[in-house]
Parts: structure tokens; sequence; C-alpha cells
């Protein structure tokens, strides 16, 4: 079993040492607190890199980080051993990018969530707010009760740029919808705490929600399996969870921070990478609601009608989604 | 009546014990890194390597040190009086907001010499203010200590987050975090200070903070044992009667070291938000306040054992951390495993090969001695 | 060292073959690390005899009752139960050869009854109605046979001391014990109590019972003993018919020396009055008074003796008098200083009055065991001058006043840095009153100066506080030991459930009418609880 292992290993190592200089390159990703099988925002990039390995054959390094100060310690160490490019995944990462990109001027950064105004630095930022906007609209249509629930991870700026847009959205298709917001925690655990997930869906539930709507990482998992149990709808996060609990998986609010990761990595293949902030909205592609065969019989046609309405209104421009991070407020 | 084996040198004690400790709980580690297909015996080179081995990995290692030092130090103290304080995360936590805030106010009035004292204060002052309200309710109400403190460890952070995103926020930041300090109010980093005198050293977040840590060890060794108060804390401790008897008001001892304790933690803040991060953020303090709880019941509670073990857990976080680096297989889960089975072999399960030394030593010394007959 | 061999003793069958000893102890020897706790002991104890082992603390008798019950086993040595051989690893193998116990605390539970404490542990199946109603009728069949009796289904927390050890009695009797070893069992008993309890002790040897006796108190050797045993510094020096031996042989047999019993003091000439309580009350939390409207004046120069049972009000006095527990009504004054529920003394202060204090609790009050002997001989002192200097303690001075006071008081390691906890009983407690006496203060409160002390120490303890009150200090003595509050005192009040019934002068004063006092006292508040009426009688 254990040469098995070995064996294995060691192909694994020469295929990618092999691979590694045909293409010329050493891509590396750090991740966030929530680790990269969190079902939902690192596991995203997961998903893209993994995507890229399988394509191109060029394996990647990556760490998940247990304390802030990893952040810079891993850049670095990635960095000195000449991984390029790197992406960072997470406004977290900010501080330790901004520091390790002035130091090591060639090598190339991706950045999600946040930007980094650095030559170097690749900054990937999405428009969550259009998103939320469009499964906001779908809450509230699908809501029976008219109330409808809001469960963020960690009560950040970033989770506010959610629930605004989810509010607004819910509001644009139901004035009088009612929304109940709750965050999970105030430590980086609420990231991924699904038995309280569980408990605060529930909670709202008897409140009278039956329509969730969770950012929160792998807390969601504890959500939608809350949902599941009492047959009320949720909204999946970041990732397609639409197959997690078909019947009850309303829609997910899908962020492609795959597609950010693959890119740069693609791109730094391809001799395309370039710096710079690229805002990735309804318009690029780079957030959307999503309808598959999981979720399919509970869109009713006027629901899809009006979302996807609403949808073309945000790109044309006719509706404006509140950015709660432009003047860290939101309209109510 | 007196024990049925033989008391063990104290050397077995400090020494020996917690050699064996860490030698079964690396063995057990062995077993976990084996069955995922990788080498023990080179895996523990790379942790050792990258611990101790090159200045970087020294200087991360003593950063973490510095760190559980001071949580270290904090639970020693207040075990002293026989308190339980769990709460140094929180204490840390608060502490650090107490340097942020006075730095963010003061850092582009006052130069470095008036900074860093006055900083210190403040960083104290907020550690142990967060420790003296549930010394007081403790103390004058009766309310369970380590209940108080595990609770307010959960109120730092809700206070923190609330802070942060609402209020000390950039404006105009994604990221809830505050501006950075000015570059004065920086504690220089020690390759900076090492640089300064033409010693290099690759960049690490290892500041001169480490040398307050030094010094607090030496001020609680002197505190504990060498001054009136320390000697009625420690009679606190071991028995509150006596401690009436002589003349002691416990409940005062009670809050008195609480707030030392507290302050002790709160210096996590100093070295992570004036010496490491230069801004007030979120989640610095990284579970070092209950990491210290290990570190004090592995370094018996004494200053030179709470420095052994902190030495220890930063070669252990700082050497896990290399070791996610170097071998893709051991993951992040898996360095926290060993780590936890260190914490389990000389924290909880600390008297485990107690019995059997015992046994041992009496067997040796039996053998040892004449005219010996079995019954 | 070849012990004297005894013959056996105390036949009252007097058949014409003697049966074999209930119990043979071969050249036991068993060491702690170092420690040899016993060497070669040998002991034969003749079937339905009460037989007594004396030796001072630290002799060894506890350790070897313990190899006999099965709590240790010797490290060499043979046991014989009955004239055949046994091997006894544990209290299970003990019960079942016919051993029983009765430890000095005891061990009960005090929310159960009687009965269920005495089943407690040998019950015969999962259901206990079975198991009780069997034990109804053994306990009933018990009481008549030693006339033992105890009522079944009281609470036992609801029973007097004398009433519990009974208890403990009877949990052993049920378990089949033919050998009874009682560990010190007069320590918490009044004398009236102890009389009963010797009445059932013979009873049980007539009954064919074999009764051994651990105890310090020669008196009680002489009263109630067939035979006895001195052991002494871990070997057994001799055995002795208790009508062929007297109190002055056994204690020089204990200590190894000439023992002088009795004390040599001068009257007492009393000066201006240190210590004043008037009409004093002391309740606890529960609102219960546990000091009940006390007086009392001690005079310079004088020692006055409060005598009394453990537990009726003496420590709430001694706390009360050095200020750790303040009074809940009435005043006090301590040398000039005005006390009251509106102005309590703290124990700090009461030590500047000039207020030493020895505590009857020395493991838990007079000292830190786990403290070095040089910083317990500061506890109560630690603020004083003599050992700060500035912020710091002065490390040379503490050590400096602990050797001091070792050799003013012959404490024995004369070793300052030792454990305080490492200390026997004797050098703890002379540790004690070497850090109290050497302030010289005006007044001395004293509880249970010689509690688990040698007679050696005992001797020389008393001596001290004679010595304190001739050089003028009013000494405040508390003990439950009626010979050493007739030794010592001068005037002598008899405390009982908070309220001092009685007051003799020292010459007038003996066993018997303290011992009255008390049982008076007893009868009088039995009969205001059966009553319930609260009326006080007087004594």
């Amino acid at each position: 079993m254990r040469k098995l292992w070995t064996l294995a290993c060691a192909t694994a190592l020469m295929t990618a040492a092999g691979a590694t200089q045909a293409s010329d390159i050493e891509p590396a990703v750090v991740f966030d607190f929530g680790g990269k099988f969190d079902k939902s925002f690192n596991e995203g990039v997961y998903n893209g890199v993994e995507r890229f390995k399988e394509e191109t054959g060029i394996a990647y390094s990556d760490f998940e980080i247990t304390n802030e100060t990893q952040f810079e310690q891993a850049h670095r160490r990635f960095a000195q051993r000449g991984a390029n490019p790197i992406v960072a995944v997470g406004f977290s990462q900010a501080g330790a990018v901004e520091a390790v990109a002035t130091e090591f001027p060639d090598t190339k950064f991706t950045i999600i969530d946040m930007v980094v105004d650095l030559p170097n630095v690749q900054s990937v930022v999405f428009k969550e707010h259009e998103g939320s906007f469009l499964v906001g609209v779908l809450a509230a249509m699908a809501s029976e009760s008219g109330k409808v629930g809001f469960i963020g991870g960690m009560d950040i700026p970033l989770i506010r740029k959610f629930a605004c847009g989810y509010v607004q959205g819910a509001k644009y298709a139901n004035a009088d919808v009612e929304v109940v917001e709750n965050m999970t925690g105030t430590t980086p655990a609420a990231w991924n705490d699904p038995g309280r997930g569980g408990e605060l869906a529930k909670g709202q539930f008897d409140r009278g929600v039956d329509v969730v709507y969770a950012a929160a990482g792998g807390t969601g998992i504890g959500v939608y399996q809350a949902a599941a149990d009492e047959g009320k709808y949720a909204i999946g996060v970041d990732s397609n969870q639409n197959h997690l609990h078909p019947g009850t998986m309303l829609t997910s609010m899908v962020k492609r921070v795959d597609l950010a990761a693959y890119n740069s990595f693609m791109g730094a293949k391809d001799g395309t990478w370039a710096s710079g902030v690229s805002a990735l909205g309804l318009a690029e592609g780079g957030v959307d609601w999503a309808l598959d065969e999981n979720n399919a019989p509970l869109v009713s046609d006027d629901m899809k009608a009006k979302v996807e309405h609403a949808k073309a209104d945000i790109i044309a421009g006719k509706i404006v989604v509140h950015d709660y991070m432009s003047d860290n407020a939101c309209p109510s | 009546m007196s024990a049925a084996r033989a008391p063990l040198p104290r050397w077995v004690d400090i020494v020996l014990i917690p050699i064996i400790n860490i030698a079964m709980a690396l063995f057990v580690s062995g077993l976990i890194i084996l069955a995922i297909g990788e080498n023990p015996i080179e895996a523990v080179g790379i942790m050792l390597q990258g611990a101790v081995g090159y200045d970087g990995g020294i200087g991360y290692t003593l950063y973490y040190t510095t760190n559980f030092i001071f949580t270290g130090l904090a639970v020693a103290l207040a075990f002293h009086a026989g308190l339980f304080n769990i709460g140094g995360e929180g204490q840390a936590y608060i502490g650090g907001l107490g340097v942020g805030l006075f730095l963010l106010a003061f850092d582009s009035v006052l130069p470095f010499v008036f900074l860093l004292p006055l900083t210190i204060l403040a960083c104290a002052a907020f550690g142990g203010a967060w420790a003296f309200i549930p010394a007081y309710l403790q103390a004058y109400r009766g309310s369970h200590i380590v209940i108080t403190t595990i609770m307010f460890n959960f109120i730092a952070s809700a206070l923190m987050v609330y802070l942060m995103v609402n209020i000390l926020i950039e404006p105009g930041s994604m990221s809830p975090e505050s501006r950075d300090f000015m570059e004065s109010a920086h504690l220089p980093f020690v390759h900076d200070v090492l640089g300064g005198l033409g010693i290099s050293m690759v960049a690490t977040p290892l500041n001169l903070s480490v040398i307050w840590a030094a010094i607090c060890c030496v001020l609680v060794w002197i505190y504990v044992w060498h001054t009136r108060w320390g000697y009625e804390l420690r009679t606190v401790g071991q028995s509150e009667k006596a401690a009436v008897y002589a003349g002691v008001n416990p409940s005062r001892v009670v809050v008195v070291t609480m707030c030392l304790s507290g302050a002790l933690a709160g210096f996590v803040g100093l070295n992570e938000i004036m010496g490491v991060h230069h801004r007030l953020l979120l989640n610095f303090t990284a579970g070092y306040g209950f990491t210290g709880i290990a570190v004090a019941l592995m370094g018996r509670n004494h200053p030179v054992g709470v420095i052994l073990a902190s030495l220890l857990f930063g070669i252990l976080y700082q050497g896990g951390a290399e070791l996610a680096f170097e071998i893709p297989r051991m993951t992040r889960e898996i360095v926290v495993t060993i780590q936890g089975l260190v914490i389990l072999f000389s924290g909880a399960l600390a008297y485990m090969a107690r019995p059997w030394l015992e046994r041992l030593f009496a067997m040796l010394h039996r053998s040892g001695s004449p005219a010996m007959e079995r019954a | 060292m070849p012990a004297e061999q005894s013959t056996t003793t105390g036949n009252p069958a007097g058949g014409a073959i003697p049966p074999p000893p209930a119990i043979r102890l071969k050249h036991i020897s068993k060491s702690f690390g170092a420690v040899r706790a016993n060497r070669d002991v040998s002991l034969e104890v003749a079937k339905g005899s009460i037989h007594g082992i004396v030796g001072e603390n630290g002799a060894g008798k506890s350790t070897l009752m313990s190899i006999l019950y099965g709590f240790y086993e010797a490290d060499s040595g043979e046991i014989e139960i009955a004239g055949r051989p046994a091997r006894i690893r544990n209290s299970q193998e003990a019960i079942g050869l016919g051993i029983g116990m009765v430890h000095q605390h005891f061990m009960l539970v005090d929310t159960f009854t009687v009965l269920e404490n005495v089943i407690l542990g040998a019950e015969s199946g999962a259901l206990l109605a079975p198991s009780k109603d069997q034990a109804a009728r053994e306990l009933a069949r018990l009481e008549n046979e030693y006339n033992l009796y105890v009522a079944p289904e009281a609470l036992v927390g609801d029973l007097l001391v004398g009433e519990r050890q009974r208890v403990e009695i009877l949990k052993a009797l049920y378990r089949g014990a033919e050998i009874l070893i009682l560990d010190e069992p007069t320590g918490v008993l009044t004398p009236q109590e102890t009389d009963q309890l010797f009445r059932i002790l013979r009873a049980l040897r007539d009954q064919g019972v074999t009764v051994i006796l651990i105890t310090h108190k020669l008196r009680e050797i002489m009263d109630v003993t067939d035979a006895v045993s001195v052991m002494r510094g871990g070997q057994m020096v001799a055995h002795r018919k208790t009508a062929d031996t007297d109190k002055e042989e056994l204690a020089e047999l204990m200590v190894g020396r000439k023992v002088r019993l009795e004390l040599d003091k001068e009257p007492a000439s009393p000066g201006p009055t240190r210590l004043l309580a008037e009409n004093v009350t002391v309740t606890d939390a529960d609102g219960v008074p546990r000091l009940d409207n006390v007086s009392l004046t001690v005079h310079a120069g004088e020692i006055v003796g409060i005598a009394g049972v453990s537990g009726n009000g003496q420590s709430e006095l001694l706390e009360v008098l050095s200020g750790i527990a303040k009074p809940s009504q009435g005043r006090l004054v301590l040398s000039g200083r005005e006390v009251t529920a509106q102005a309590p003394v703290h124990p700090d202060e009461a030590r500047k009055l000039g207020i030493a204090h020895v505590p009857e609790d020395r493991h838990r009050l007079g000292l830190v065991t786990s403290f070095s002997a040089r910083e317990s001989a500061i506890l109560g002192y630690q603020g004083a001058a003599r050992f700060n200097r500035g912020p710091i303690l002065d490390g040379t001075a503490i050590t400096q006043n602990c050797s001091s006071l070792m050799e003013q008081f012959d404490v024995r390691p004369p070793d300052p840095w030792l454990r305080s906890g490492g200390f026997s009983g004797g050098n703890q407690q002379k540790l004690i009153l070497a850090r109290e006496m050497s302030p010289h203060p005006e007044v001395l409160l004293v509880g249970q100066p010689t509690r688990g002390v040698d007679i050696g120490a005992i001797e020389f303890i008393h001596r001290q506080l004679v010595a304190r009150r001739d050089a003028g200090c009013a000494v405040l003595l508390v003990s439950v030991e009626l010979d050493e509050i007739l030794a010592l005192s001068d005037r002598i009040l008899v405390m009982f459930e908070g309220r001092i019934v009685g007051e003799l002068t020292g010459a007038e004063a003996d066993e018997r009418r303290i011992g009255l006092m008390m049982a008076n006292a007893m009868d009088s508040s039995e009969h205001a609880t059966a009553g319930s009426t609260m009326t006080e009688q007087a004594p």
C-alpha cells in the first residue's frame, strides 16, 4: 500500500516537473481562512486552478493559512521559490500582497476581492451586489410568506455588500417584502460553522422566513441542510451549489472566482497576463444566477422572465444596484 | 498516609517527563504521517530545519514565541493565585485595540520614545481592564471566572468586529482595517535593527516586542517569588483560608492578579499591532490566548518553563507551516493534528507516564537497597 | 532488633487448647522510597481480645494497619489470619477474611440513612429493597447482641459524632468482621461518648470479636485493652499485658526516653485585662448562630482554657478574636481597641495590636504546605518591615528568621528550604508557635496546639506556653484534649453549641466535672429541641 502511494506520488511529481519545464510557469495559490474545501468561495478558486491543472498538466502549489501573519509568509516563500503567478484568495491578503509584490517586482500576483495598486498586481473584484440583486428577486418571488432571510458569515463590509444587493433585489420584486438578516459570528470560525448556520436558518424559518440566502462560506452547508430538512428554499453562493439539495436549492449566486484564478494562470502561461483592476459584474459574466436541471422545476417562467429582465436592465444601466462599499451604507 | 510509589527526583519531573511526553506525541504523529504515505523522519527534519535551520525560520519561530510567552505568562500568573484565566484571547484582542486606538490618536503627535512606553501602558490598561470585569465578578459576586472569561472572549471579538466594520475602518476600504500607522510608530523589526548593525537577516515579523517579552518574564518572576504581593498571591492560590489568616484580602488579590494577567495577555496586541501589522485589524490573536494555557501547563507556570514551552510551540507553528509548504500532502489539518498531539501529551496527559516512572524508580531503588526479600 | 514476644492474653473461653491467634504478623517490612515505615514488625493478637497499639505519629501504626487492611502490600513478611497464611492485596480481600476497619475520618454518606450506609457497597443484588430488609434484620440482631443501637432510618447527617462512629462499627460487623480495627476512635468523642464506645468494645470482645485499638492516649490503653504493643520508628519495641504495665512505662517505650507527663507550673499571677468579649454572637451564612452570646475575659499572665468537643464554636471564637470573622453582635476589646460589627478588626490589624494566633487547622490556616518553611515562617508577617526591602522581599532576612525560629524551637530538620508539608506534625506546630511567639505578643490565641503532635513535642510546647504566660502574655487555649486543658489552664470555660456553659478554676476542675457540664448542656439542648422551644435552661 505504502509503496503504491510512494510510486503514485513520484509519478505525479515527475509529470509535474516535466510540465513545469515545458511551460516555464510555477503557479501558486494562497487560500483564505475557510480552506480550499469550503464548498464555496475558496473551493471555487480550487476548482478553477484544478481545471487549469487538468487542461495544461501544470501542477501548482497551494497553502492554507492558520493566522494572519502567514499570509505574508506564504506569499514571500512562494515568491522566493520562483512561483509565478501567485493567486491570493480574499481581501484579507491585501496587506501581504502589497508588501511582497513590492519586494518581488518581477513576480505576478492576482488578488481576488480586493484592489492592490501595483504594476505587478492584477486585482479582480466582483459586483456581488448585482448577482445578489438577482437572487433577491427570485427569493421574493418564490416566497409565499413575504419574508426572506439572509445569513452572512462575519459582519464585514463585503458581506454587507451581498446583503445590500439582495435586499434591493427582493424589494424590486416585492416592495413589501421583509428581509431578516443574521451574521454567524465574529471570528473567522464563522466561515466554517455549519452547525450554527443550521440553527440560524431554523430560527429564521420559525420567524416565517421561507427563502434564505447564505453568504457564509462553509457555514452555508448547514443553512442548506436546514432548508432541505424543513422544506424551505435556500440560495447558494459563490459556487453553483444547486446540486447540494435538488428540490430546495432555489438557485445560487455564482461568483466566478474560479474563472479569476483560472484566467490568471492561463494568462501567465500564454503571456497575456496583465496587471490592473477588473471589476466583474453581470455584464462581464463575473457574477450570475444559476439555473440548471437541479433547480429548473423550482423556477417558474414568470420568475425567469422577471429575473432575466432585471439582469438585462442592470447590464443596460437602467437599474443601478447600489454598492454598499461605495459609501459604506445601504439605502433602506 | 504516604504515596504507595517512590517520589521522583526533581530532574525527572522537570526534564525527563516533558521529553517523554514530546517523544510520545512525535511517535503518534509519526504513525499518522506514515499513514498518509510520507516519511516521518523527513517530516521532522523539515519541521526542525524550517523552524530553527535558517535565519528566516528562526525569526518566525521567535515571533510566535513572543506571543506565547505573553499569553503563557498571563495564564501562569493567574494560576498561581488559583485562577484559571481562559480569557487570554479576548484580553489580547482588547490589548491590541488599546495599542491601535492609542497609536491612531497619537502616532503623528508624539515621537517614538514617548510613544513606546505610553503604548505599552495603553496596551496593559486595555488588556487589564478586559480581565478586570470577570475578576470583579468572581471576587465580589461569585461568578466563576472560567465561565466569565470565556464569555468575554466572545464579547471581545464581537466588539472588535463592530468597531472595525463600523467605526475604525479606513474610509473606502473593502477590508475592515484601520489606516496604517505612521512609520515613526512602528516597533522596529529585528531584521531592521540587525541590518542597522551590519548583520543581514531576511525580513520576518520578529520585532522588538520579543525583548519586552523577556523583560516580562523577569518581572513576573520577581513579582511572584520576590515581592510580598506575589507572596500573598501564591498564598491565596494555595489556601484562601491561610491567606485570610495572614491578613490578606483574597478578593483584592484576585482582582489585581487578573488585571496583571490580562495586561500580559494584552501584550500580544503590542507584538501584532505595533510590531507586525502596523494597523488595527481583525483576527490577529489567532488562538494565541488559548495556546497560552497549554504553554503555561507545560511550563509548570514558571517563567523559565513558559519560555521553553513557548519556544517549543513557536517551533511547532513555524515548523508546521514549513511542512505544509514542503510536502503538499501535509495539509493544514495534519499540521494542526500534530500540534494538537503535542498539546495533548504534554498538557492534558502530562502525568500519564508518571505512575510508570514512579514504579520504575521504586524498583531501581529497591533492587539497589540491600537485604531485599520478596514477599 | 528482635521484639519481645507476647504470650497469649485474654482468652475468656478458657478452653483446653488455646485457639490460634486471630492475627499473626511475621517480620513485616514496608518502605516508601527511602522511608522505612515498618521494619521487621511481628505481632500476635489473641482471638477475642482488645489489643492496643500505641506509638507516636510516624511510628508506623497506620502503615501496619493499612497493610493488614490491604491498602498497601508489605515488601516482605507474612500475615496469618486465624492460623492460616493470608495474602491481602486490597480491602475487599481484607473484608473477605473478616477484617473490618473504622477510620479516623468517617467514610459515610451524610445524605443516606443509617441503613443505606450500612449496606453501601455490600448490596446483595441490583434491587435495593431485598438488601434493605435483610440488613434491617441483621441490624436488629447486632443491636441485641452488642447493645449497639442506632435508628436505622435516621439520616447520617443528623447523627451525633458518637452515633456515626457506631454506624461505622455496624458497617464492619455487617460485612462479617471478626477482627475490628479502630484508628484513633476517641479523638472526636466526649468523655461520655468514649465510655460508651468502650462499653461496646468490651461487649464485642465478650462475643469473640477481636479488637485492635490504635491510639496515642495512654489512659485509654490502660482503661480498655487486654494487651498492648508499642511501636517506635517503624519497629515494634515492646509487647505487654496491660495489667503488667503503666502509663509511665508505655510513654517511655514510645518516646525512647523518660518523659514527664505532669507539668510543673507556678500559680498564675493575672495582670490587667488584655482581651474582653461581651455578648459576642457570630452568625454563619445560613443565619445559624455559631457563637452565641459569649462573654469572657483573659488577663495578662494567665492561661484560659476552652474545653469542649470539637465543633461547638471554638473555631469561631478563635476566628472572631483574631479578626478573621467579624462579630454579628456584641463587642470585643482587643488590647484597648474596640471591635464591633460596625467596626470590625482586620487580621492584619489584630496582629499589629499584639494578638498572635496559632490556628487550630495548621494545614490550611497555620501554614501553606506547598511553601518552603522559610515562606511559611513569615505567613501573616509578610508585610513587616524586617522582611521587606522596598518592594522586594528580603530573602536573606527571611531565611535567617526561619533558621533562628527553628533553632529556638528545635524544629527538625532545621532546613528553611524544606517544603512545609514535609515536616512532621509536631515540627510544623513548633514552627507556627515559634512564628507567633517570636514577636512577643500581648495575647496568644492557641487552637489545638498538640493535635497530632508527638509526646516529646507536646512536652516542649506545653512548657513554651507556660513560659509565655509567666512572661505576662494572656493565653487563650482551645483544645479538645481535656488532659491538656487541665494541665495548662488557670481558668477553664466549657463550650457547648456556641455557648459558654460553665466556668471552673484550674484547681477545682477535673475531668468528671467538665464532662458533666458538657453532658448537662447536651441534655438541656436536646430537651429544648425536642420540645421545640428554645428556652435556655441553666446548667
